[in-house]
């Protein structure tokens, strides 16, 4: 089963790279208030069911793929209505 | 010294400041043992035990996020458990917040930059493994080199904290946008120990400062206390 995570800095947490991000969008002309940065992560998990596929990815985002101190984190499974 | 104790000096792929590490813990008397993350077992006598800085697994993820699940690491957690003392240098700090030994995580530096240069560093507590030979508010002279070395906890684990004393070594000055400007920190026994700065690389005034031996001297006499006590692992 193909599983993407979406993992994000958390509201309020300095993202100095989302930042630069932005200052080089402003300066090639775009009008862009805010950028923040995170990462995906595309899975292949062996699951039987979305249910136990999105157990699963949670275990793994909360023992390795995030860290919920500064990020939080999105769980989304093809196919599976949301 | 009679004894020379046995330092655990862990090195992970990646790992770069493990020789410099080991040799300063070798000309302060201790006797530094290199070992591989993928060993089980710290060596028998395991004094004290020293992650120290590098790019573990090319800071994949998240500095330290990989190393901290290699093996050696369970080996690291029980020393850790029964009172050994652990210090985590840079990358080391980094893997030791990661593994949850230490309280908070290293976020990229405030200003995107890598920061490369000797800081004034403030002793807050002079009674933990790193700082006995220091005195309360010395100032230290140690370089810090790093992109991801910004301390960050919130609000309400910074308050607690600093209220249990945890918040070992702070920066004297601008240094990268760490909360409460914290450059080092340790657990609530205050056995485990983490800090940006590194003490290796402050070994002699002549290039530059040897204050980074009074942190490191302090470990090797704890160290050196649990090899006389018999409580090495």
């Amino acid at each position: 089963m193909r599983v993407t995570v979406f993992i994000r800095p958390k509201a309020g947490i300095l993202d100095p790279e989302g930042e630069a991000v932005r200052g080089s969008l402003r300066t090639l002309g775009f009008s862009v208030g805010g950028a923040r940065i995170g990462r995906l992560v595309d899975l292949e998990v062996d699951a039987s069911t979305p249910h136990e596929a999105r157990t699963e990815v949670e275990r793994m985002c909360s023992q390795l793929l995030a860290n919920p101190l500064i990020e939080s984190f999105e769980v989304e499974i093809e196919g599976a209505a949301e | 010294m009679s004894v020379r104790p046995k330092i655990a000096v862990i090195v992970f792929p990646g790992s770069n400041d493990d020789r410099d590490a080991a040799w300063a813990l070798g000309a302060l008397g201790a006797d530094a043992k290199p070992v591989w993350h993928a060993e089980p077992t710290l060596p028998r006598d395991t004094g004290a035990v020293v992650l120290p800085g590098g790019f573990s697994y090319g800071d994949y993820l998240r500095c330290g996020a990989i190393a901290r699940s290699a093996s050696i690491m369970s080996a690291v957690r029980r020393f850790a458990a029964h009172g050994g003392p652990v210090l985590g240098i840079c990358n080391g700090f980094q893997i030791l917040c990661e593994a949850g030994l230490l309280p908070g995580v290293l976020r990229r530096n405030r200003d995107l930059e890598f920061v490369c240069r000797d800081v004034a560093v403030r002793v807050e507590r002079a009674d933990t493994p790193l700082t006995r030979r220091c005195e309360t508010d010395q100032i230290l002279t140690i370089p810090v080199k790093n992109g991801e070395g910004s301390w960050y906890a919130d609000e309400e684990l910074y308050t607690e904290l600093e209220q249990s004393g945890q918040l070992v070594l702070r920066y004297a000055e601008d240094c990268n946008g760490s909360v409460g400007d914290v450059a080092g920190v340790c657990d609530e026994v205050g056995n485990v120990l983490g800090l940006m700065p590194h003490p290796e690389h402050a070994m002699d005034p002549l290039l530059g400062s040897g204050d980074g031996a009074l942190l490191l001297a302090s470990l090797v006499d704890a160290a050196h206390g649990r090899v006389l006590s018999g409580t090495t692992r």
